[in-house]
């Protein structure tokens, strides 16, 4: 669809031995929304740094439209960078900050104010050029740190988690805000976070990182909804797994036996044959509780609910200890719908809305990612 | 942090260049400098020759001289034990005033500091003299009847040397009342544990570090500053400082002078070894 | 502790740690020559002071000599903590620990140290040895308060500025060094009061071509009183306190 901007070839590093990005390929799209997304640890911050400047990759090349960046000190690529805690020069007000690269570039003094003013008053901070950084709020000096990075006008903006110091409120407000700039400016942005509501929400396509290997690219609907594996629905929003058994192969669809529950799916990507086993997976929305007679549901009792405003979040024991996560839009007409805690529920799904994932172990994706930043 | 970049290179290298030789040349060559003299001939003329000998450290033993040494470790170690009894309720009380108060203690505090020792050294001699400030003003008061004697005895010695030093104990002690957490000690009595005992077993142990930092910052000046006993002490109340100064300048005896030095090294070794003992039990890597 | 005996017992302190500078400063003025008597309200000293040719010598001597000592160890001093801040290098650790050992040994020792090299290597003992020695002992004091300052220092800074298109070079002037300026400055201070203040080095490696005032006022009190002394050191302590305040105001301006 679009033109390759920056192509990242066979980058590999390690830090003291300890390998941190594996033989890593990447194409991003000029003009695209691009995020970096994975735990604490799992790379993204390297590789932002090596596309940056500010670290080597051991192996690969980076080429950005044509020219090979690989071995260019960070100041001679036409890439910027907005900085996890903003970086603004504490002895400079916010006005030389954000002159502080067109100064780099020697340009006239007249060219310079009528830029910088202008990105000031893009932020909506042009009457805020004469303070310090320090005399700024949160909200304020992250918009100081992009203006200071757009106002060179790089191909390429570079964003390292910089909503993660602000609060839930003001980052929702800037997570507007960047998408507005981003359209305005047709500049590219990789974004970095491990805030996977932030990256389903901002990108036009989200890189999914563990170990330094990238699991899954696609958009921000294929990542969540039709997950390449385990870890990637695990660490994409919440994801219940029903361990499956198929009974039979037909030509378009699948018998697949969930916990004793006879269900018919549609044939999955991947190559299946009889009696091998597969990953049921639905996300919580996709779930429906059902009353305890009905038949076609997988019996289990009700051991948490939560009132979440718009949504009611229950958590269901299954028989064998599995726990079920399910997360309904509440109705209060329905009667049925209330259900007290402990009481025999069954839990069905709607066919068609489950994703197969191949057998692999379960138990082999990491426990410890961050629900939330 | 490293970057590739042309300029970086050959700047960080002069750098490096520029601080290896000074420190080689003027710190590690001269102190190798002084342990070769130590075991080497006196010499009227060149000061120094071979063959190599370890004279001077017997010369050290000699009792007319140990017992200059031992005279002045017994005042390096009064100085020390007046300057923490002194400076540790001191510390402690200026670490529970407010912080706006604490700023301006500290000031008032680093100020003699910086001032020139040797005038406040000569300002106690004003005071303590037969006829100075203090004979005179207990002579009006009417509790002596005659001039005490005050000056050029060891007690002037250490009062020149506390005066001189106290900074240097309350500052490390200061810095370790200012981490002391005041839950602790709530924490203790909470516990059960009396005043006494809290001291004893919570405060005590916590504030170590910066007893010993303030103990070797102490001690061994203690013994180095020769000025205080040429100008409060007369000639018997020597310190190490001044048998080093006479035996290089007056005397030209150098091995022995180096000897001598080598011995208050080694005292230095010895504190702060026992110093960053002292942090890693309270779990603070030692600088 | 108690309030109010805490309180009592640091001002007892601080009035004992002040009356004898007190005593100096009030005495300057003193017109009785025997020094412990008083005889009235005079200048006299300071005209004596500043009468004595050599005595003002020495004190430009001293003034040039700590002048020069605390822009030579502030211009290394600030190279090698930003060395040690900024790169890795083999024998860190041991560039460290002499640093250390220079600050923590007792004076003497330093001085006989260099007595020794600078006899041996044939350096003349005058300005420029004791420039040296001066140096070498404001040296670790200096890379200690631009470290402190460093420690605190946000590392995204200089990536900030190379990424914005700064050099290797620029960056460290526009961005290195005015951080690291409060700190610069102190470390200047300090290093010009320490060579102002310094008997024991510079006892040995000064010589009499070059007469500072530290080694002449030493001369002057070893024997008897001399009242130009206290008007010397009243000047002496005037200035420190100038000195001081200046360093103050500048490390608190710069934390704001």
């Amino acid at each position: 669809m679009l033109q390759t901007l920056l192509s990242l070839d066979n980058v590999s590093k390690a830090f003291d031995g300890k390998p941190v990005l594996a033989a890593l390929d990447l194409d991003i799209c000029d003009g695209e929304f691009l995020t970096l997304l994975g735990p604490s640890g799992c790379g993204k911050t390297t590789l932002l740094r090596i596309m940056a400047g500010f670290e080597q990759p051991d192996t690969g090349s980076l080429t950005l439209a044509g020219e090979d960046l690989t071995r260019l000190p960070p100041e001679r690529r036409p890439l910027n960078t907005v900085f996890q805690n903003y970086a603004l020069f504490p002895h400079m007000s916010v006005y030389d900050n954000v002159a502080y690269g067109l100064k780099m570039e020697k340009r006239p003094r007249e060219e310079i104010h009528k830029r910088v003013m202008e990105v000031l008053e893009m932020v909506q901070l042009q009457n805020f050029a004469r303070r310090k950084p320090h005399q700024l709020s949160g909200g304020q000096q992250q918009r100081v740190a992009i203006a200071r990075a757009v106002v060179k006008r790089p191909r390429l903006l570079l964003l390292d988690e910089p909503l993660s110091a602000l609060d839930y409120k003001l980052r929702r407000t800037m997570q507007g805000e960047l998408k507005r700039l981003q359209r305005e400016l047709g500049i590219t942005f990789v974004f970095v976070t491990h805030d996977q509501e932030e990256a389903l929400s901002m990108s036009d396509r989200v890189v999914v990182l563990r170990d330094g290997e990238i699991q899954q690219l696609g958009t921000p609907r294929e990542v969540y909804e039709r997950p390449a594996n385990l870890f990637t629905a695990r660490f994409v929003g919440e994801t219940n797994f029903f361990p499956g058994r198929i009974t039979s192969v037909e030509a378009a669809r699948l018998r697949v036996d969930v916990m004793g529950l006879e269900r018919t799916l549609q044939l999955p990507r991947f190559e299946v044959s009889e009696g091998e086993s597969v990953n049921v997976l639905l996300r919580p929305e996709d779930i429906r509780v059902l009353g305890p007679d009905d038949p076609q549901g997988l019996p289990g009792k009700v051991i948490e609910r939560n009132y979440k405003g718009s949504t009611l979040d229950s958590v269901i024991e299954l028989a064998d200890g599995t726990q079920v996560l399910a997360s309904e839009f509440f109705d209060e007409d329905d009667p049925a719908f209330d259900y007290n805690l402990g009481e025999p529920v069954r839990v069905s799904w709607v066919d068609g809305w489950e994703w197969l994932l191949p057998e692999e172990s379960v138990a082999a994706a990491p426990g410890d990612v961050d629900e939330d930043g | 942090m490293r970057m590739a970049s042309g300029l970086q290179q050959p700047f960080r290298n002069a750098v490096l260049i520029l601080v290896w030789s000074w420190l080689l040349l003027l710190v590690l060559v001269p102190n190798l400098l002084v342990i070769a003299a130590s075991v080497m001939t006196r010499d009227a003329g060149s000061f120094l020759s071979l063959p190599l000998t370890l004279d001077a450290y017997r010369q050290l033993l000699n009792p007319l001289y140990l017992e200059v040494f031992l005279q002045s470790l017994y005042m390096a170690v009064m100085t020390t034990l007046v300057c923490l009894l002194i400076g540790y309720p001191f510390a402690w009380s200026l670490s529970l005033m407010g912080p706006r108060a604490r700023i301006l203690l500290i000031f008032l505090l680093i100020v003699p500091f910086w001032t020139n020792s040797l005038v406040r050294t000569y300002a106690l001699k004003l005071i303590l003299a037969t006829n100075g400030l203090l004979n005179q003003g207990l002579m009006n008061l009417g509790l002596i009847n005659e001039p005490l004697r005050l000056l050029y005895t060891e007690g002037a010695v250490i009062i020149g040397l506390v005066y001189l030093l106290l900074p240097f104990m309350i500052l490390p002690l200061y810095s370790v009342f200012e981490d002391l957490r005041k839950e602790l000690l709530m924490a203790s009595h909470d516990l059960g544990a009396g005043p006494l005992a809290t001291f004893v077993h919570v405060i005590i142990p916590l504030t170590l570090p910066g007893i010993l930092a303030g103990v070797m910052l102490v001690l061994l000046p203690a013994m180095g500053l020769f000025f205080v006993p040429d100008i409060l002490g007369g000639s018997r109340n020597l310190l190490v400082g001044n048998v080093i100064k006479n035996q290089f300048l007056d005397a030209r005896n150098w091995p022995f002078g180096a000897a001598a030095s080598i011995f208050l090294t080694l005292a230095m070794a010895f504190l702060m070894f026992a110093h960053r003992l002292s942090k890693r039990r309270i779990g603070e890597e030692g600088a | 502790m108690n309030r109010w005996l805490s309180r009592s017992y640091l001002t007892l302190v601080y009035l004992l740690l002040y009356v004898p500078i007190l005593v100096l400063v009030v005495f300057s003025f003193n017109d009785a020559r025997t020094g412990y008597e008083w005889g009235g309200l005079s200048l006299r000293w300071y005209h004596a002071l500043f009468g004595n040719r050599a005595m003002v010598q020495a004190m430009w001597n001293s003034l040039w000599l700590a002048l020069s000592a605390a822009t030579v160890s502030t211009l290394i001093g600030v190279l090698t903590a930003l060395a040690l801040h900024r790169y890795r290098f083999r024998g860190k650790q041991l560039l460290n620990s002499m640093l250390f050992i220079v600050m923590m040994s007792p004076e003497i020792v330093l001085a006989i140290s260099l007595l020794a090299l600078f006899l041996l290597v044939g350096i003349q003992l005058g300005y420029f040895s004791l420039l040296l020695a001066h140096v070498t002992f404001c040296l670790p004091f200096v890379v200690i308060t631009v470290m402190a300052r460093l420690s605190g220092f946000d590392e995204r800074l200089p990536e900030a500025a190379r990424d914005l298109g700064a050099s290797d070079f620029t960056m460290t002037r526009t961005v290195l060094i005015p951080a690291i300026m409060p700190a610069l400055l102190a470390g200047w201070l300090l290093g010009f009061t320490l060579s102002l203040d310094d008997v024991v080095v510079s006892t040995f490696v000064g010589g009499p071509g070059y007469e500072i005032l530290p080694l002449r006022i030493y001369s002057m009190v070893r024997v008897g009183l001399k009242p130009e002394v206290n008007a010397l050191g009243t000047l002496l302590l005037v200035f420190s306190l100038f000195m001081l305040m200046l360093s103050q105001w500048i490390l608190i301006r710069s934390k704001r």
